[in-house]
């Protein structure tokens, strides 16, 4: 009992860090319609700056976090800005297939930087393990803050889109450019902030996941990004709600999977179920309904 | 009287389509002024042209003394033109409210924002009746007057609407053609587009007739109302 409690945890945690990633890829799809393969090398740049901040410069935990997301904000607004922007009017494999060359391009410039060799992370939580039922069930400092840093992000994004102006304005851009323009919202600098948005979180997705699994190399955001992705696919992309219960679920899963079934399978198995969610719901569990214009 | 929006030899392409063959036209302060013709001789393109959703060739479009034709859409919004849109294109998953809100996107007046609101529910009661229901769920003439409230929000000198009674049963298109004269009525410049010629002739001002990029007619809306070859085009019943 108390080791399945110990998987379902870690599962929260490393659910809450998919989740976090998620945010991102589902934001900049409801708002740009595009897939932005990039952003899960955005979140390894956000690694290695929190790295950098923290171990070269010596800078404290707090300054490292922001350094990192502002080196993420500026790097999301670029990209966009660089290689998306001007594809504003072109077809979306064209975008698709420049994302995906985003992405190489950062992590080969990642290579070139910092060499394929590692660095080992040190973690930036600084909380004691906590051990619950009398010493039978501990906790990591990592897992409790990943899991309450998740929930106040979602919380605060759900708040800031129903409550605030600019959040209205994604909103509007998200269902109508045209309509929204007339409104009198800026749509391409909707779209900048949402990408800002994006990348910050995934810095922070990014510190969060290299404190709990602390190897840092170029490719260390392919395949959580790839997660998350499917993480936003299965709670239904667009949806903020859905990035987050498609994160919690993948992750959970995962760490059951790997548990109980076949670490070897288990990533196997969380494509398994992804294929069979989009088979009986092919716009996720909180997916809308995509309207077709008349 | 003063030239609110002065349209001069406006050019727009579609590719290699001249959409709108160097039209002139304008709008006086106070008019109400139609926009009449066939579909696809121009009367949404002008429009778009005139709120910066489709880049013109070449002319210039004046709005209160001041040339907007390279003026981002959005910032027209905040300068008094307010457009509704063909086809109303209300947000389907937002509330009632919050298209309203958005109407007054650029406003920061709480105060005023507030007054405009009631007035808007004044115009439009079966608005308040629904505010918080998703606009996606309205009827076509109920989200015509959300498309129209949402518009006057911003609390504009002038709207431009764009085929307002497309596709409503005839009791919505009455009542949406006494709500541009209210609206009129209460200080704002209108200009029209439709096809119901009948009903926008006989609200209008001054009317301009639109063939295939060209304005062929021009004239007091009564005259035009009156005019043989008018009537055989367009007023047919």
């Amino acid at each position: 009992m108390m080791s399945f409690i110990s998987y379902l945890l870690n599962g929260l945690s490393l659910g809450s860090v998919y989740a976090i990633i998620a945010l991102g890829y589902t934001m900049v799809y409801g708002i740009a319609k595009m897939l932005n393969f990039a952003h899960g090398d955005i979140l390894m740049v956000g690694g290695y700056a929190a790295f950098i901040a923290l171990n070269s410069l010596g800078l404290p935990v707090p300054v490292s976090v922001l350094v990192s997301m502002v080196v993420c904000t500026l790097l999301g607004i670029t990209i966009e800005k660089v290689a998306y922007k001007p594809l504003r009017k072109a077809n979306s494999l064209s975008v698709l297939i420049t994302a995906i060359g985003v992405s190489y391009l950062l992590q080969n410039l990642a290579q070139l930087i910092f060499t394929a060799n590692p660095k080992s992370f040190s973690s930036f939580v600084g909380i004691e393990p906590i051990k619950l039922a009398g010493g039978q069930l501990t906790v990591s400092g990592e897992t409790v803050v990943t899991i309450f840093t998740c929930v106040i992000i979602v919380a605060g994004l759900v708040t800031f889109i129903n409550k605030t102006k600019a959040g209205q304005a994604m909103l509007a851009v998200s269902e109508d450019k045209g309509a929204a323009t007339l409104m009198g919202v800026d749509v391409n600098g909707t779209i900048s902030l949402t990408f800002a948005i994006g990348s910050a979180l995934a810095a922070i997705g990014g510190i969060l996941l290299c404190s709990a699994y602390p190897t840092l190399t170029p490719t260390t955001g392919a395949m959580p990004g790839i997660k998350a992705f499917v993480a936003a696919v299965l709670g239904g992309i667009g949806s903020i709600p859905g990035a987050f219960i498609g994160g919690i679920i993948l992750g959970v899963l995962e760490n059951l999977a790997k548990a109980y079934i076949s670490s070897k399978l288990s990533d196997a198995i969380v494509f398994s179920v992804l294929i069979i969610v989009l088979l009986v719901k092919p716009t996720g569990i909180l997916g809308k309904k995509i309207m077709e214009k008349v | 009287m003063s030239i609110m929006l002065d349209v001069k030899d406006l050019n727009v392409y579609y590719g290699v389509i001249h959409a709108l063959k160097g039209i002139s036209f304008h709008v006086n302060k106070g008019e109400i002024v139609t926009l009449i013709g066939a579909n696809g001789a121009g009367k949404t393109t002008t429009l778009q042209t005139i709120t910066g959703l489709i880049p013109a060739r070449s002319g210039s479009v004046m709005y209160n003394g001041r040339e907007i034709i390279h003026t981002p859409g959005h910032q027209l919004v905040a300068n008094g033109l307010a457009h509704v849109p063909e086809g109303r294109r209300v947000f389907a998953t937002l509330s009632v409210y919050q298209n309203l809100m958005l109407g007054a996107y650029t406003r920061k007046d709480k105060d005023g924002i507030e007054a405009t609101l009631r007035t808007v529910y004044e115009h439009f009661p079966r608005l308040l009746e629904r505010k918080n229901q998703m606009a996606g769920t309205l009827s076509g003439g109920e989200q015509q007057m959300l498309a129209m409230g949402r518009a006057l929000m911003s609390n504009p000198e002038m709207v431009v609407l764009d085929e307002p009674s497309m596709g409503l049963s005839p009791i919505y298109v009455n009542e949406i053609f006494n709500i541009i004269e209210k609206i009129h009525d209460s200080g704002v410049t209108v200009l029209l587009v439709e096809q119901n010629a009948n009903k926008a002739l006989s609200i209008a001002d001054r009317a301009y007739v639109l063939e295939t990029g060209n304005i062929t007619i021009e004239g007091a809306a009564q005259d035009l109302a009156n005019d043989p070859k008018v009537k055989a085009a367009y007023l047919s019943e």
